[in-house]
């Protein structure tokens, strides 16, 4: 059973999304149950389906479902775009931190930034316990990410969390900074930006809670 | 598409009457999300201001608000993230209580709640009055913890919690309607989870 899929949707009427917002996918039993939940987007604006990443949560309702359950070719039900916060406009300098499933909105970032030849204005480090385990690795590597492995090392770096050293260097006056990922990492990394200077007006965060 | 999703059947249950529409029961875990990085306040430089269209704009320090008639919610909490708590008990002061000493003027409509943070959410007076809202400092009989808006935030059960502003600091009473944070964002001007107002245009 997969681990996480890759959902690519074509979205009838779509309104082209900013990088950084969600689309929420609703499931409907047929007793009229219903379950939703949110879903970073992955893909640029441009790109013309929407491509969403589930992780597989244990006993996940609405996960499990769609990682062991859709098919192509089936309908869902989503809204969307949604959000007006964690979003980057393409034209600002931002520094993008994400742990887990929270590198998927950056991911997006940095697609748009590709797109428009921009990628000077982002800095990007991202955190996984193994790179198997990150979203979209072999992307973020190409990109030239700093990535922090908790539970393994990889290349010279050993094991170990992502630390003020790793982001100082990344970070420049003027920068929106932008934190994702669950509520423990999405703690701990903006209080190191807060405690290494960067203004609290200046972090945005979006911290994906417990979701079964 | 109106109709059921194929191959979704949901979780084996007992649809719980006590869930709006679209929410689980999150059971023993109260999941943290903010927009913003989490400040540090002091009880002790603390204060909460009632101002805006009322007679009597007053300010209370913590020791002062904490001689106020202390008020207790028994009860359940909605997130627009889709989670729900049951039997949560929070105890602060009722904001009836905080609006007769400030007295709001007869055009005085809606609230806006501002947070440490610059966070605001804005809400009709009638949803923070008659008994539906409060100002809590306290969780589950111990100090509300920071990561969950203490040292006091705004409690405004019966709406979804993103309108309950963590880290709260000031009340204002205005004539107009005016979005806070999140309704600017996307988010709906009430927010009742048993009409499903998650979004705005719901």
């Amino acid at each position: 059973m997969p681990q996480a899929v890759r959902l690519r949707l074509s979205v009838a009427d779509r309104v082209d999304h900013l990088p950084g917002q969600h689309y929420v996918v609703r499931l409907t039993a047929p007793d009229g149950y219903r379950a939703q939940r949110s879903y970073s987007v992955a893909s640029a604006p441009s790109d013309p389906l929407v491509e969403l990443f589930v992780e597989r949560l244990d006993d996940g309702e609405v996960s499990g479902y769609l990682a062991d359950v859709v098919e192509s070719g089936d309908e869902l039900e989503v809204r969307g775009p949604i959000g007006g916060w964690f979003v980057w406009d393409g034209t600002h300098p931002a520094l993008l931190i994400g742990g887990g499933t929270g590198v998927v909105p950056l991911v997006a970032m940095l697609r748009t930034a590709r797109e428009l030849g921009r990628t000077d204005l982002l800095r990007t480090a991202v955190s996984t316990r193994t790179l198997a385990e990150l979203p979209y690795a072999d992307e973020l590597r190409a990109a030239g990410v700093v990535v922090v492995t908790t539970r393994e090392a990889h290349g010279v770096r050993p094991a170990g969390r992502l630390t003020a050293a790793d982001l100082v260097p990344l970070w420049e006056p003027g920068q929106t900074a932008y934190v994702c990922g669950s509520d423990g990492f999405a703690e701990t990394a903006s209080q190191l930006l807060v405690d290494f200077g960067v203004p609290a007006a200046g972090i945005r965060v979006e911290r994906f809670g417990a979701s079964g | 598409m109106a109709g059921p999703t194929r191959g979704f059947l949901g979780r084996r249950r007992e649809r719980n009457p006590r869930l709006p529409p679209g929410q689980y029961d999150v059971g023993r875990d109260w999941p943290v999300l903010t927009a913003e990085p989490t400040p540090r306040i002091s009880p002790e430089t603390w204060s909460l201001t009632v101002d805006g269209r009322v007679e009597a704009p007053t300010t209370w320090t913590w020791d002062e608000a904490h001689r106020l008639p202390r008020s207790e919610y028994r009860g359940d909490i909605h997130c627009v993230t889709t989670w729900s708590k049951f039997d949560t008990w929070f105890a602060g002061v009722s904001v009836d209580t905080l609006l007769e000493a400030a007295r709001p003027t007869a055009d005085a409509h809606f609230l806006v709640a501002t947070s440490k943070t610059g966070y605001t959410t804005n809400l009709p007076l009638e949803d923070v009055t008659g008994g539906r809202a409060w100002v809590v400092w306290e969780y589950d009989g111990g100090p509300l913890p920071v990561e969950h808006g203490g040292p006091v935030r705004l409690l405004v059960p019966h709406l979804y919690f993103w309108k309950s502003a963590k880290w709260v600091t000031r009340l204002t009473l205005l004539q107009r309607d005016q979005p806070g944070f999140w309704e600017q964002n996307g988010y709906h001007d009430r927010g009742d989870p048993w009409r499903e107002q998650r979004y705005q245009g719901d």
